[in-house]
């Protein structure tokens, strides 16, 4: 009995309850803007939550209150039974042992003016690795996502957006996390690299048993790679559930909106599909009227 | 996608093994090649060298009188000749530059190590730090230097030392300020927060992040603050305000102009070492500002650069195909715009010809929509772009040509797009929607005036009669609001509001070619989604051709009649809608679409072959 409810206590790698990020305004006395609101969501061992949403829906906010680069206004963000979202700078460096992140813009996420052997190098030498140690981790990091050992010695400017991201994800592997936040880290890239990259995330996971808050805009992205999804929308999570119902058949209006508003690719289909979409946006607006008329 | 990614794609492939570390070496090397940077460093290197070693090379002691000989013109012993109290003058002169260097540099190290720290601070942390030493900067910058300057040598007495304390502390701003700037601009760059999830502390991220971005102005700023400290302190010194018992070039100054009319030459020389300097000085960080700044430069030829390798154009005789070009192309009038065998490219440092865009023929007819797809690099922002006149300066049309409604804009044997010729189509009959809502908007100006102004250049109409138009227009792009929109700045819309004010501004003056470059790149999906039902539409109603140029196939299969494939710079398959996205013969048109997500089990490799995902990225 204890056990199980002790493994059931564990369980959850990450839970985020009843979560709040309000960023104070810059005008005096003005109402701070709510980011975020009453955020319930949790990721377990090894596996992949997909946050989907617009832009300005919070779902990139939500990321960084995890990474505690956001404000926790209210709520807690529990990360292996140990509430992290008020760590101070010291937890969070041995926090960072376990929770990392690979952001979306290759280009501006790693620093110009450093090698890539340097980048690669900076978490380990926070936890304190040697030199040989550090640089010998550099090396089966570089393997691990498919870079040239030779790649040490040289600058991001050198590498295109999809060899970037290969360098941000080793970034974020090197010290082996449990926890990788991924904020749009293939949005920015060709569809063909996308590809490449998101292979990259799975075969990663299967490897290593980490698990993802996948982050995207591209609900056909979060299908592909989460076991479960949660659609964002003004800041608050409409809808969660397995990825396979949720991406197919959701239930919440803005979901059913955003699958029938992401194109397909063959000209008859997306015909359909796009007569489907007209019709669920009259059904919803009919709705909406009638709601408004009963009330 | 934008140029800049590009580019940057495109200067992918490197020589391997190339150290890092070179980056400053370039620099030091960029400075040597600049001949004012050579200039600068030998002329302040050897006066430097002058003043360092002046106990060994001056013939005399700064301060030895030989009462017996005042004024006197130079001869074998007092080189330059002596002053009026008969010292000599180039010893002055060379234990000058000793006291005259070192109360630079003393100046410009104090406003360093004031400003430095605090911009650095200032900039990382912001918040009460910031907003109190922003009112300190604010007072010492009001104050009056000079005036504090006397103040303090009526209070300490005459040393250089403390005046030139004193000013480095006045001038210190100028260094805060800078600080300031650079930290704020990468202090919320993603590479920093990647360094605070790594739990490195502020110190670290300041030293290894921050610090490297506020180098290289700080040395160019010290260039120019070291010289603005010389004539500071000489110019107190020949007021007669310096220490008279030390001899520094500001003093002999003061001591050359009483003894003008009678021995010229003892203005001359301190004039001329500190001119010199602070020549020097400027000119260093002026070349060491155009060594930083990135990219050789690319020497301008004369025309007939275009390599032999380009069969398509022959330069020589390019000039003469030039003026006997005829008009209209035999068959061709009916096609809208017509490209034929387009290359283009951008010249090298090397001489050579970098092409992006490569023998790329296709058409389109009133009333259709040519969609071109590829990825970043693929030179299909280019080619849209030579057909609108847009390219870079620096950009050539290797060859080829591009016909609109039967007339050449860009003739066989041009090298460069017809600006003439295409300012009179360009906004008026081809048209251009831009990826960027937001940046293709002056914030300046409102969504009304940035409609109305060109349709009153273009139509000739009136601004009450293309007012109306335009709210027309914004009812025709689906805006509930025309009037409140009309009136309303860029900023105080939403980004697919803003890129439907782009699309009325695009058919404002009825247009026949729509060239969209990404149109729905930028916007959420719902967004995306309700701009494709504007444009296809409004296409339809107004009977226009457009070239969609983009990366989703969805949004193809959602447009377009034809599709062209392209892949670096290469036209690689051209097509109906169908015949293209359902049976793809080009290997590289598969596995574009093999790429695709839709229609694939989740959780399954895409690309690769489980197990192996980490293979290598081809170079592009």
């Amino acid at each position: 009995m204890s056990v199980s409810l002790d493994s059931s206590q564990k369980s959850p790698l990450l839970a985020v309850e009843n979560l709040v990020v309000e960023y104070p305004s810059k005008r005096f006395r003005a109402k701070p803007f709510r980011a975020l609101t009453d955020i319930n969501i949790t990721i377990g061992q090894g596996e992949t939550l997909g946050l989907v949403g617009e832009s300005g829906s919070g779902k990139t906010t939500l990321g960084r209150a995890v990474l505690g680069l956001a404000p926790v206004t209210a709520g807690k963000v529990i990360f292996e039974g140990n509430d992290i979202s008020n760590a101070s700078r010291k937890e969070r460096r041995t926090l960072s042992r376990d929770l990392q992140v690979v952001f979306q813009d290759p280009y501006t996420s790693l620093n110009p003016a450093l090698e890539i052997g340097d980048i690669l190098a900076e978490p380990l030498g926070v936890q304190g690795m040697e030199p040989t140690a550090a640089k010998k981790r550099v090396q089966e990091l570089l393997d691990q996502v498919g870079l040239p050992s030779d790649a040490i010695h040289r600058l991001p400017r050198e590498f295109s957006g999809g060899q970037r991201q290969r360098v941000a994800i080793a970034r974020a592997l090197a010290l082996s996390p449990k926890l990788i936040v991924c904020d749009e880290p293939v949005s920015a890239l060709d569809l063909s690299t996308q590809a490449r990259v998101l292979d990259l995330f799975l075969q990663i996971q299967k490897d290593t048993g980490v698990s993802y808050l996948f982050v995207s805009h591209d609900l056909d992205v979060v299908r592909h790679i989460s076991h479960r999804v949660a659609v964002m929308y003004h800041g608050e999570i409409v809808e969660q559930g397995p990825a396979e119902i949720v991406t197919r058949d959701p239930e919440h209006p803005y979901t059913q909106r955003l699958l029938l508003a992401s194109p397909v690719p063959d000209p008859d289909r997306q015909e359909q599909r796009r007569a489907d979409r007209h019709r669920l946006l009259a059904n919803q607006r009919n709705q909406i009227e009638q709601a408004g008329a009963v009330a | 996608m934008s140029d800049s990614i590009d580019t940057a794609a495109v200067a992918a492939p490197v020589p391997t093994g190339q150290s890092g570390t070179v980056v400053r070496s370039t620099v030091m090397r960029r400075l040597l090649r600049n001949p004012l940077g050579i200039a600068s460093l030998v002329i302040l290197g050897s006066i430097a060298l002058l003043a360092i070693f002046a106990p060994v090379l001056a013939p005399f002691e700064e301060n030895f009188a030989n009462i017996t000989k005042t004024l006197a013109p130079a001869d074998s012993v007092n080189i330059l000749g002596t002053d009026s109290a008969g010292r000599d003058t180039w010893s002055r002169l060379l234990f000058g530059a000793q006291l005259t260097l070192l109360s630079a540099l003393l100046c410009a190290g104090v406003a360093i190590a004031i400003g430095l720290p605090a911009g650095l601070i200032a900039g990382y942390y912001a918040g009460k730090f910031e907003a109190v030493s922003n009112w300190v900067v604010s007072i010492l910058m009001s104050l009056p230097g000079l005036i504090v300057l006397l103040t303090i040598r009526a209070a300490f007495g005459p040393s250089v030392w403390i005046s030139m304390i004193a000013f480095g502390v006045l001038i210190s701003p100028s260094y805060f300020r800078l600080t300031r700037t650079a930290v704020q601009s990468v202090r919320n760059e993603l590479y920093v927060d990647a360094a605070r999830v790594s739990g490195l502390s502020d110190l670290s991220i300041i030293a290894r992040h921050i610090f490297s971005v506020v180098r290289a102005p700080i040395i160019i700023q010290t260039a120019a603050i070291a010289g603005v400290a010389i004539a500071i302190q000489s110019g107190l010194e020949f007021l007669g305000l310096g220490d008279p018992t030390k001899a520094t070039w500001g003093v002999m100054l003061s001591e050359g102009f009483k003894n003008v009319y009678m021995t010229p030459t003892l203005l001359l020389w301190p004039a001329l070492a500190m001119a010199l300097t602070i020549g020097g000085l400027v000119l260093l960080g002026n070349a060491i500002r155009d060594a930083l700044e990135d990219g050789e430069k690319i020497k301008h030829r004369k025309k007939k650069t275009v390599p032999a390798e380009s069969t398509t154009a022959d330069p020589a005789k390019a000039g003469q195909s030039r003026k006997s070009v005829a008009a209209v192309e035999v068959g061709t009038e009916h096609h809208l715009i017509k490209v034929t065998n387009l290359g283009v490219g951008y010249p090298q440092a090397d001489g050579s010809v970098k092409k992006v865009v490569d023998d790329v023929s296709f058409h389109v007819d009133r009333g259709e929509i040519l969609g071109i797809v590829g990825e970043s690099g693929s030179g299909k922002s280019q080619t849209a772009f030579s057909i609108l006149g847009l390219l870079p300066d620096n950009a050539r049309i290797v060859g080829g040509s591009i016909q609109f409604d039967g007339n050449y804009t860009v003739a066989p044997g041009d090298d460069r797009v017809s600006q003439e010729r295409l300012s009179k189509l360009r906004g008026k009959r081809i048209s251009y929607i831009p990826q960027e809502p937001m940046s293709n908007l002056d914030p300046a100006f409102t969504i009304g005036y940035q409609l109305v102004t060109p349709m009153v250049r273009v139509l000739g109409i009136s601004k009450a009669e293309a007012r109306k138009r335009a709210l027309k227009l914004l009812t025709d792009v689906g805006i509930v609001n025309p009037e409140r929109t009309f009136e309303a700045y860029p900023h105080e819309v939403s980004g697919g509001m803003a890129q439907r004010v782009l699309i009325a501004g695009a058919i404002s003056c009825e247009p026949d070619l729509v060239i969209a470059d990404e149109p729905t790149t930028a916007l959420d999906v719902t967004v995306q989604a309700d701009v494709l039902d504007l444009l296809r539409e409004l296409q339809q109603r107004l009977n226009i051709g457009v070239i969609l140029v983009t990366h989703n196939f969805g949004v193809v299969a959602d447009l377009c009649d034809r599709v062209a494939v392209m892949q670096n710079g290469r036209l690689v398959e051209e097509g109906t809608v169908r015949d293209i996205l359902r049976n793809p013969k080009e290997q590289y048109t598969q596995t574009l679409l093999g790429s695709m997500l839709e229609g694939k089990t989740p959780m399954t490799m895409l690309v690769s072959r489980p197990g192996s995902a980490a293979q290598k990225e081809p170079v592009a």
